[in-house]
């Protein structure tokens, strides 16, 4: 019987499966408990641990470049450091 | 759709650039075409293609394969072809349709893409608008709200969402932080199907990324063993000390080797 913070640790991570579109079944070697008292359930991190250890799915705006996109929101979070999943080749006009 | 890391999870996005790719594209042929030839030739591009980058692009020029995973024709009126296309990372939607073009003998154009899909993550996913960005972080800053915020930014474990998983007990996770390489006796569950070679993704059991690697052993191997390297860590993400140091325990259970 896993402690209830286990049990959300690992609902997270099927959470992430289903996501990731991966079917596979999950192999269990031995039955542990996580420590509640170190690290947290990313959703739970304080918040600024969630941001540095953040990711946002953007809609972007036809207008800006990608860069572009990321330096502003390197400004609006007060960071240093912001990627982009890849730029989308411009259509024709 | 863009996805973007933050900060510390700038690291992983490399993943997500050179995933696989998801688009509509119109493309404009400038002539009539009967449609079962259009469909014929189309099909033809599933499969390994060649590729020079054009002019205006960020890459060096030179004759490169590409993988076409998938062409699907949604709609064709008259000579306007709209089609959904899944294809390795850095295909040129563009000059695909250009080269339809010469194999129909009447040239074409791409007039319009759209970008549906990068890796995992779709269109239909929790699209966010900068506006909606600003809006949380203002709630935080001047409401004290962070409700927001934390709907606005997902945890950066989401781009390794399509890994398989490793779930580590929570002794061996900071001798990884610190260069360990992850032994057999560290591993609380697995996927099924790891072989030698993938690139695994390790999680705490509370479902914290802890680093990137390469299985050294297979699931299988991994559950026949009670000991042995099962993964050589590439990447480490979690930050050390964040989990306590385990060396008595671990140099009992064998789970800690020293740095290479």
């Amino acid at each position: 019987m896993v402690s209830d913070i286990t049990r959300r640790g690992l609902e997270f991570i099927a959470e992430l499966d289903r996501i990731g579109g991966i079917t596979r079944n999950w192999i269990s070697i031995r039955e542990e408990d996580t420590d509640p008292r170190y690290g947290s359930i990313p959703w739970d991190r304080p918040l600024d641990r969630y941001i540095r250890k953040g990711l946002i799915v953007l809609d972007k705006p036809p207008g800006p470049t990608s860069h572009e996109v990321v330096a502003w929101i390197k400004k609006l979070f007060n960071i240093e450091k912001a990627g982009h999943g890849g730029t989308l080749e411009s259509s024709p006009r | 759709m863009l996805p973007v890391a933050l900060a510390s999870a700038t690291k992983l996005i490399g993943l997500v650039m050179h995933s696989r790719k998801e688009y509509v594209a119109l493309m404009e042929l400038h002539k009539d075409v009967p449609v079962d030839k259009v469909v014929e030739v189309m099909k033809k591009f599933i499969g390994r293609i060649y590729q020079r980058p054009p002019l205006r692009s960020s890459v060096k020029r030179s004759l490169r394969t590409r993988d076409v995973y998938d062409i699907q024709i949604l709609e064709i009126e008259g000579r306007h072809v709209l089609f959904k296309i899944q294809c390795q990372s850095g295909t040129y939607i563009r000059k695909l349709c250009h080269d339809i073009g010469l194999i129909l003998g009447v040239e074409a154009h791409m007039r319009e893409l759209r970008r549906t899909a990068t890796g995992h993550f779709r269109e239909d996913f929790n699209l966010v608008t900068l506006h909606e960005v600003a809006e949380a972080l203002y709630l935080w800053r001047h409401c004290k709200d962070e409700s927001l915020l934390r709907k606005v930014v997902l945890p950066a474990e989401f781009i390794v969402a399509n890994l398989p998983k490793i779930v580590l007990k929570d002794t061996a996770v900071d001798a990884i932080a610190h260069g360990a390489q992850l032994a057999v006796p560290g591993i609380v569950r697995l996927h099924e199907g790891i072989s030698r070679g993938d690139l695994v993704a390790l999680f705490t059991l509370k479902g914290e990324l802890v680093a990137l690697g390469q299985a050294s052993m297979s699931t299988k191997e991994i559950v026949n063993s009670q000991k042995g390297i099962a993964v050589k860590i590439t990447r480490v993400f979690i930050e050390p000390g964040l989990y306590p140091r385990a060396w008595k325990k671990a140099k009992e259970a064998g789970e800690v080797v020293a740095k290479q």
